[in-house]
């Protein structure tokens, strides 16, 4: 206000001295020191010593109790300012009990500023407020409710529910209100209290104060959000409910700048908004009252704009019709074009609302919307973002995707690089023109917000690369490999990179580095080396690195060449070998391992551009049973189920070694038993009839490599039951929600797709003409550089012709436009709200649950789901014996339904806890087993030790080193 | 609807009157709160948005002379778009998967959305009624007067919702109490 601004901060107390009486010289002081504290310190001071005071002064016996108030109010002041004033608390539950109403008020307005809802002192207040509920003073039951409303916890509710509901017919108005409003936040803290109570609502719609009927609005929206159908029958009454409000039949004191109540028409029509939305019987219903308010809305003053805006909300929300259409769209582009920014922002705003309904309409308003993005004010800049976000389409996406990562490097709030990355990150999924772009904008992305981004973002960077585009062209697979490894080989000469970014790099260089021959592998090593020292990167991207190396060099022994060990390769190696991190440690001897093989064992523990392979396990490890039998005769010793060994010694498996130790008085030579496993090892079937022999007896030089042998045979079902359990599971879990989404809800849209395609063809043909266009355009806003229309026709397409033509054809024109693009978005609207109906959308188009393969339109979405999935199922040779026969639907049902033997090897989600699964080796036929990884840390130094002791480690460098893992 | 909090700071950051809805911040949370919003409203000038993001807040703030006036809504800016994980590039699958999200999309900002100008009128609507109550309302008043600021805005917001918008009915309490004491 005018006076507000004039007075500023000058603290004429001396003349305005009398205007406060009745406080105390003591706090008129403290609030003119506050006020005139010129600094926070300053403020602390003050504060904390008039806490010192106070804290004093406050527990002296026989405080008068005006003088207690002027306490409390000081303790406000404390509080307020940041300080902590507990020692008060209580003093004000005290007053609370005063009989003077000012006090009493005072009293709850501190309790409830001070405290918590489920603060001890609660307890001592219901006592209180219980009372006063029953005073026939209403004011002094309205200071009750509205303390009610703050204090009262989900365990007090019903201490107070039957008064406040018995004040729902009070004969005053404001408790009535005051007790709707008690009530809904009974409602807000524990819906289940007062379900049964809630049909008290419909009745106060009904009340004839309107202030009552006002307030009652507000817990109707919440009843309505939760379940809308059970209100249906209300839209009529709303509907009137406004219609009358905006005839101005409710009293003068409502009105707001010669608006007639305009916060409570605005909290009408959003509930009509949630009533109509895809409801045409309902919406119906409301059509006469809209028009008539956007007839009515005066665009002058700040209120109606607000009312204004909130029709066009409902109008966007409601089931469509062409007239408030028409008018929205032109209230919409009267707030594009005004001068104030808040207008604009709640344009741009209307207008992402507007264009689910038609798409077309932003085209009328490019220009707007540029400027919109290139406005310095960063509010407008995101809310502008995001209806970019929700206009992408293909032709666009590389305009709007562009700036977004501009606006991306240019801010510094993690919260908002955050949010504006991932949603880069789902356009360039959705709507990548090509594979260069798309990796080219994933680096982007990378290098400006790489720890920022989810790190699935990064697992599916790695998949799609791996697996391709997913059409059948090698050749396009391949070319997009090799334009990673460049772009990520110019990248790494950048002098700082996210660590997410890092392991993306190392993995794809590792896999491709050297596919296309391009580049040697010293080179790639000698980066991959260079990597781990000019960044400082922690153990994930070092392990990654490593994995890389050992890959190509797998690679390159396979091929039958020699590998070189560069000096900077052997010290990174060196460096591992000593890392405090297993993990690490166990990479680098696997490395070091690997290079000692012939070029047929590297070719199968590595084999080339297998990631995306499945690893066949073979649960029965019937491959062994010749195996098994010899080393039998030989005199091994059978291997024993779990469960008896267990049954012998009758300890748990963590203390046996102890037991076993103190009862046989001997130094123990083998390794300590291994960590009981998760998942119940599969028993193979030739073992279980055996006979049972005490293991610890075995002489100690043959026992060694007998245990070896039997923790063989249980480490490899156990390695693979755990596998598959964890990683079938998640394989399972993303095919779910990912993939089948996008295919199956293509079959129930396939009609509107035939429809926007042809609506796309006609875009494309007229875009061709759209440079002619932006030049017409130009003639009739001369002042708009040709920047910014190339921007706009490059953002919207073939809509510059469009609004030519509006422009030019005047009046008849934008009607039956309009009128056509009603017409197609009937279609599409009618598409999500039929899908609404029958299926909540996005879930049931996902649940995979309910297989339905047989119903005929849904044999496409299947042939796509099969050739997304393809990659899962299509096995290598070598390992395929689950043969897919028969029905290559029902197959795939069976592929989601129950977990298959097969683990996907490119589990590469899993790798969320820093570990890394991707490493090919394979369980099946070498006896060589170099184990992988899972997610697990027991289970990764469990395998890890059985990995050693089969066979892979060299045992001959650091034969200790693994019985420091098992110890 | 969903105010969160309702404040008042001068210029220079100091807090003049704050009350929280439906949460309770601790006095360090509260402090850090209120300094980093004041702060970024001051760094805005007159012509841009009287709105500002921030964390899980929209705040639609008011100048008036040296004081600020902030109501805290929240934000429904952070759209629940679920990323599905899952990179669909054929362009056959495009359309789908925008009409699926368009679906999606309708019922998520149908159920929260803010209009940031009726907040802003209610903030002046707040101050119209001070104004009314007080005379020529100055930082002064309110500061002197915190409990009987306090009081008005317990007339006009309940749970974080706008119950009462008629000056007449928000003050009539108010002064009944005057002149009862």
């Amino acid at each position: 206000m005018e006076q507000l601004k004039t007075i500023g901060r000058e603290l004429a107390m001396g003349s305005q001295g009398g205007a406060w009486a009745g406080q105390s010289k003591e706090f008129l002081d403290l609030v003119k020191s506050i006020g005139e504290a010129r600094s926070k310190a300053e403020e602390d001071r003050i504060i904390l010593r008039e806490i010192e005071s106070l804290r004093r002064r406050i527990a002296e016996p026989d405080v008068p109790r005006r003088r207690m108030k002027d306490y409390i109010i000081r303790l406000v002041y404390a509080e307020m300012l940041g300080h902590d004033a507990s020692f008060g608390y209580i003093h004000a539950v005290k007053m609370t009990h005063d009989d003077s109403l000012p006090l009493k008020r005072t009293g709850y307005l501190a309790v409830t500023l001070f405290l918590n809802d489920d603060h001890d002192l609660i307890i001592l207040i219901i006592n209180t407020i219980q009372k006063d509920l029953r005073s026939d003073n209403y004011l002094v039951v309205c200071a009750a409710l509205t303390a009610a409303c703050k204090l009262i916890n989900e365990e007090t509710i019903p201490a107070v529910l039957p008064q406040v509901v018995d004040l729902l017919a009070h004969p005053k108005e404001t408790v009535r209100k005051k007790a709707v409003m008690t009530l809904h936040r009974f409602y807000q803290r524990s819906p289940a209290s007062v379900s049964h109570l809630i049909s008290n609502f419909r009745k106060r719609l009904c009340d004839s104060d309107p202030g009552v009927m006002g307030a009652t609005l507000c817990p109707l929206f919440d009843l309505i959000t939760e379940d809308v159908n059970s209100y249906k029958d209300l839209v009529a009454s709303f509907a009137s409910i406004l219609k009358q409000v905006a005839e101005r039949k409710l009293p003068k004191t409502y009105d707001y700048h010669q608006m007639p109540a305009p916060f409570i028409q605005i909290k009408l029509l959003k509930i009509l908004a949630l009533l109509g939305s895809g409801d045409k019987q309902a919406s119906g219903q409301v059509y006469n009252v809209l028009s008539d308010l956007f007839r009515k809305c005066e665009t002058s003053s700040n209120i109606g704009n607000a009312v204004l805006y909130e029709c066009i909300c409902c109008v966007s929300s409601i089931y469509p019709n062409v007239k408030l259409m028409d008018a929205a769209i032109e209230a919409t582009s009267k707030f594009l074009k005004s001068d104030s920014h808040n207008l604009k922002y709640m344009g741009i705003d209307a207008l992402g609302r507007l264009i689910k309904i038609n798409p077309d309409i932003a085209e009328e308003h490019q220009l707007a919307v540029i400027d919109c993005l290139e406005d310095p004010d960063d509010t407008l800049k995101r809310k502008t973002f995001e209806l970019l976000y929700k206009m992408t389409k293909s032709s666009n996406v590389e305009v709007i995707v562009e700036r977004m990562i501009d606006y991306l490097i240019s801010i510094d709030d993690n919260h908002y690089k955050a949010d504006i990355a991932s949603r880069c990150v789902e356009l360039a999924e959705q709507f990548a023109p090509s594979n260069q772009w798309f990796i080219q904008t994933m680096n982007k992305v990378f290098e400006h917000a790489g720890d920022l981004v989810n790190s699935r973002v990064a697992h599916n960077l790695m998949r799609l690369i791996a697996e391709g585009f997913g059409e059948d062209d090698e050749g396009a697979d391949s070319q997009l490999r090799s334009s990673a490894v460049d772009s990520y080989l110019r990248i790494l000469g950048e002098p700082k990179l996210p660590s997410l970014f890092l392991q993306v790099i190392c993995w794809v260089l590792g896999e491709y580095g050297t596919a296309d021959g391009k580049y040697t592998a010293a080179y790639i090593i000698g980066k991959l080396c260079d990597v781990t020292e000019a960044h400082l990167c922690n153990d994930t991207v070092k392990a990654y690195a490593i994995s890389a190396i050992m890959k190509i060099c797998a690679f390159e022994i396979a091929a039958g060449r020699k590998v070189e060990m560069l000096p900077e390769c052997q010290s990174f190696l060196d460096e591992l070998s000593a890392s405090h991190s297993t993990d690490l440690q166990q990479r680098a001897y696997e490395l070091q391992a690997l290079l000692c093989l012939d070029s047929q064992a590297a070719g199968n523990v590595m084999p080339l551009d297998a990631s995306c392979e499945d690893v066949e396990i073979d649960k029965d490890l019937s491959f062994l049973i010749n195996f098994v039998q010899q080393s039998i005769e030989k005199g091994a010793n059978p291997y024993l189920p779990e469960s008896e060994r267990l049954g012998m010694s009758g300890v748990s498996n963590f203390s046996s070694p102890y037991q076993q130790e103190a009862s046989s008085h001997s130094l123990r030579f083998e390794a300590y038993e291994l960590p009981k496993p998760s998942s119940i090892p599969v028993i193979p079937q030739p073992f279980i009839s055996t006979s049972t022999t005490d293991l610890v007896l075995v002489p100690d030089t043959t026992y060694y490599r007998e245990n070896n042998q039997a923790s063989k045979l249980i480490v490899g079902p156990e390695a693979s039951s755990a596998d598959a359990g964890i990683k079938l599971r998640l394989d399972g879990v993303q095919k779910k929600w990912g993939k089948p989404t996008y295919s199956s809800s293509s079959s129930i849209t396939t009609s509107v797709e035939k429809t926007t395609n042809g609506v796309v063809a006609h875009q494309d043909g007229i875009r061709s003409h759209s440079r002619d266009t932006t030049y017409d355009s130009r003639r009739q806003q001369p002042e708009v550089s040709v920047e910014k229309q190339r921007l706009a026709a490059s953002l919207f397409g073939a809509s510059a012709s469009k609004t030519e033509k509006k422009a030019t054809m005047a009046q008849k024109a934008p009607k039956g436009n309009s009128t056509n693009a009603e017409k197609s978005s009937v279609v599409r609207s009618v598409s999500p709200g039929t899908s609404k109906d029958k299926t909540a959308p996005p879930p049931d188009l996902l649940d995979f649950g309910e297989p339905v393969p047989t119903s005929a339109p849904t044999i496409d979405p299947f042939k796509e789901l099969e050739g997304l999935i393809e990659p899962a199922s299509a096995l290598g040779p070598l390992y395929n014996t689950v043969k897919t026969g028969g029905d290559k639907a029902q197959d795939l049902m069976a592929l989601h339904m129950d977990t298959p033997p097969s683990v996907s090897r490119t589990s590469l989600s899993l790798a969320s806890e820093g570990t890394y699964s991707t490493d090919k080796s394979s369980y099946t036929e070498k006896p060589m087993i170099a184990v992988k990884k899972g997610p697990n840390l027991q289970d990764a130094l469990h395998k890890d030790a059985t990995a050693r002791q089969v066979g892979v480690t060299p045992t001959g460098n650091n034969p200790n080193l693994f019985r420091d893992l098992l110890g | 609807m969903g105010i969160r909090f309702v404040l008042l700071v001068n210029k220079q950051g100091q807090t003049r009157l704050a009350q929280y809805y439906a949460e309770h911040l601790t006095l360090d949370e509260r402090r850090a709160l209120e300094g980093e919003i004041v702060r970024k409203c001051l760094a805005r000038t007159e012509q841009q948005c009287s709105f500002v993001e921030h964390r899980n807040y929209k705040i639609v703030y008011r100048r008036y002379a040296s004081l600020f006036f902030l109501v805290g809504v929240d934000n429904d800016e952070q759209m629940e778009y679920t990323y599905c994980g899952s990179f669909t590039h054929g362009r056959s699958k495009q359309f789908s998967s925008v009409i699926a999200y368009v679906a999606m999309g309708a019922v998520v900002d149908v159920i929260a959305y803010v209009n940031e100008l009726a907040i802003l009128e209610f903030i002046h609507l707040f101050v119209e009624t001070m104004d009314r109550h007080f005379g020529n309302v100055c930082e002064l008043d309110i500061m002197f007067h915190l409990e009987k600021a306090h009081f008005m805005l317990e007339e006009m917001v309940m749970n974080g919702c706008i119950v009462e918008t008629s000056k007449s009915n928000i003050l009539a309490p108010i002064q009944l109490m005057e002149k009862a004491s």
